[in-house]
């Protein structure tokens, strides 16, 4: 399917960025606010003998490139340190962490590509129309509306007023009793309704924005008349001929999804206390839990870049055009 | 520079002209014009004391009453008064921000596709590895390092949205340098300072300018997210900050919606306005999409 030299290419170009963002985040965090033992000893009184044996012991003692070279070797080997907070690995507890933030993304990102799509179809097909209209407006209202206060916004009408939905947390403090698996899954569902929704409604806008300019284009294509003149359903032109084309500029923007809704994900589950990656980044903001903010950035950042080679090679396999080229 | 500041004066008028001619660039241009009049005019009719506290517990987080018509916060200082002055450090910090932005993708965008060769390789490298890190989890590590302070979000929200112009800049620039009035002044003498200043940089200006509306509209935002996680100014309050302290102080839970609308609404607005002033420009200057 691919060139091997292409795609040679492409991994090359990945180790080369992930290499760049270690190294950014070892200037970041070991140069900028200074050594860790300097944020240890900022917390208790330490002697300057404790000081210098756990300089050694982080390797602190060592020079600068020697550092370097370690800082990378833990890297590689998943090894983040210890969080000054929860005086456990760090590893670990992304380890926790990390299924829940999926659970949220993917539910998310179910509703915003099936609804996405269907609306976005719904806007080119009428162009001009006043769907068309109401359709981009309301995409553009959507992506105006900052994520967290759109959380705020729906906790107080669902969960205050209306007391239908859990506003906090993945399960109710009394399921740890529940033993059935299935008012366990239930519960946890009740719970993801609203930071769903959050999410969705945010990030949809630009999704149907994508989809409708990208169909606008195929539509006006000479093989769209031809298939209207040989006398197809309305319908069959659009999803058959007209959507199966323009689902290529949509791929090519699942890079930028990714970005989008994980900067989402880090608002939404600190609205609704989600216990994920984004609720941990914004605990450890608020207590300057250095090692567990490096580890959720490197998280974040290598999700991202992994989403756009993903989207890349997605993108030729899908079209001829670029793979021939 | 003066012809460029000339060419865009008079671009920026003929612009502002063809948003207002279109129906949603006009509603983006009157909430815009709003939010501006509010944000120079509202804290000089109703100041705001930053340090007038409730005396009793009955001032905080009071519901809208005649002395308070948008309630209390939960130190019992004026909501309506804290919002028209939020509106200020908003728009300062996002307008500034932008400014950064702006300058650094447009500087690199003109060297990048102006000198070409080993400059251009490395400016793009360098725009790339920033184009693919996801913002927010950026910014959020910045600011958590660097520190709060209004300056310090200027500078990582700027300094982290450039690449975007960066590109769009560059490739405007590579079409641009082989075009005859480019080629004719450089067999002249020019130096590169002039054909750049003069001859390329006018020509790039409306589309830099369509570009920075939403990149005003991207800041604000950028901002009053960072605010809300806890990275905000804690002396100069901005919307941001207001959802912060109304999030973590609990009105939530005590029901004060006079705290959590005000300054939610004001964002809302703000980049409403930029962004559909941003959207028809773009449309307007973006000659493929026109009519559609």
């Amino acid at each position: 399917m691919f060139r091997i030299g292409y795609l040679g290419r492409r991994l090359a170009a990945l180790a080369a960025t992930l290499l760049a963002v270690a190294t950014f985040n070892f200037f970041l965090f070991r140069i900028l606010p200074g050594d860790p033992i300097r944020l240890l000893a900022r917390a208790g009184n330490l002697t300057p003998e404790a000081i210098a044996r756990l300089r050694q012991l982080f390797g602190l003692d060592e020079p600068l490139p020697v550092q370097y070279l370690i800082y990378l070797k833990n890297i590689v080997t998943g090894q983040f340190g210890m969080s000054l907070t929860y005086r456990r690995p760090v590893v670990d507890i992304l380890a926790e962490r990390i299924t829940n933030t999926l659970i949220l993304l993917a539910a998310a990102t179910i509703v915003v590509v099936i609804a996405g799509i269907a609306l976005g179809v719904a806007a080119a097909s009428r162009r001009g129309s006043r769907t068309d209209t109401g359709t981009v407006v309301t995409s553009l209202v959507f992506w105006s509306l900052p994520t967290f206060w759109t959380g705020l916004i729906l906790i107080f009408i669902f969960g205050v007023w209306l007391q239908v939905f859990p506003i906090s947390g993945m399960t109710d403090p009394g399921s740890l009793f529940v033993t059935s698996p299935l008012e366990k899954a239930l519960d946890v569902a009740r719970h993801l309704v609203l930071p769903t929704i959050t999410l969705a409604l945010v990030d949809i806008g630009q999704f149907i924005l994508i989809t409708r300019s990208s169909l606008v284009d195929v539509l006006t294509e000479d093989y769209i008349v031809t298939a209207r003149a040989k006398g197809l359903s309305r319908r069959a032109v659009v999803w058959r001929h007209g959507v199966r084309n323009a689902l290529l500029p949509i791929v090519t923007a699942t890079a930028l999804y990714v970005s989008l809704i994980v900067g989402g994900a880090i608002q939404v589950e600190t609205v609704f206390s989600w216990p994920g990656m984004g609720r941990l980044m914004y605990d450890a903001v608020l207590r300057r839990d250095y090692p567990i903010l490096e580890a959720s950035f490197f998280i974040f950042a290598v999700t991202v870049i992994l989403a756009n080679l993903l989207s890349d090679l997605l993108y030729q396999a899908l079209d001829p055009r670029v793979r021939e080229a | 520079m003066t012809a460029a500041a000339a060419v865009g004066r008079g671009a920026a008028r003929r612009t502002l002209h063809l948003v207002w001619s279109d129906r949603i660039g006009r509603v983006g241009l009157v909430l815009l014009a709003a939010t501006v009049v509010v944000a120079i005019f509202g804290p000089i009719l109703f100041p705001f004391d930053p340090s007038g506290v409730g005396t009793s517990s009955a001032d905080i987080l009071a519901p809208p009453s005649a002395e308070h018509w948008l309630g209390t916060d939960e130190l019992g200082r004026d909501v309506f008064r804290a919002t028209l002055e939020g509106a200020r450090i908003s728009l300062l910090v996002g307008l500034l921000a932008t400014a950064v932005s702006i300058i650094v993708g447009t500087l690199v965008g003109l060297s990048a596709g102006f000198y070409l060769g080993l400059v251009d390789r490395v400016l793009m490298r360098v725009t790339d590895f920033f184009l693919v890190l996801p913002t927010l989890p950026l910014t959020i590590t910045l600011a958590a390092i660097v520190g709060q302070s209004l300056g310090v979000i200027v500078l990582v929200i700027g300094l982290t949205s450039w690449p975007a112009t960066a590109r769009i800049v560059r490739s405007q620039v590579l079409s641009l340098r082989e075009r005859q009035f480019v080629t004719r002044v450089r067999a002249l003498g020019a130096t590169d300072v002039r054909i750049v200043g003069r001859h390329i940089l006018p020509n790039v200006l409306p589309l830099i300018f369509a570009n920075t509306v939403l990149v005003i509209a991207g800041s604000i935002l950028a901002e009053a997210t960072l605010a809300f996680l806890g990275l905000g100014d804690p002396v100069h309050v901005s919307w941001g900050t207001m959802l912060h302290f109304a999030f973590v102080s609990g009105a939530m839970g005590r029901g004060a919606w006079w705290y959590i609308l005000p300054p939610g609404i004001g964002i809302v607005v703000v980049v409403l306005g930029f962004t559909l002033a941003g959207h028809t420009l773009d449309r307007i200057l973006n000659p493929r999409l026109r009519g559609r």
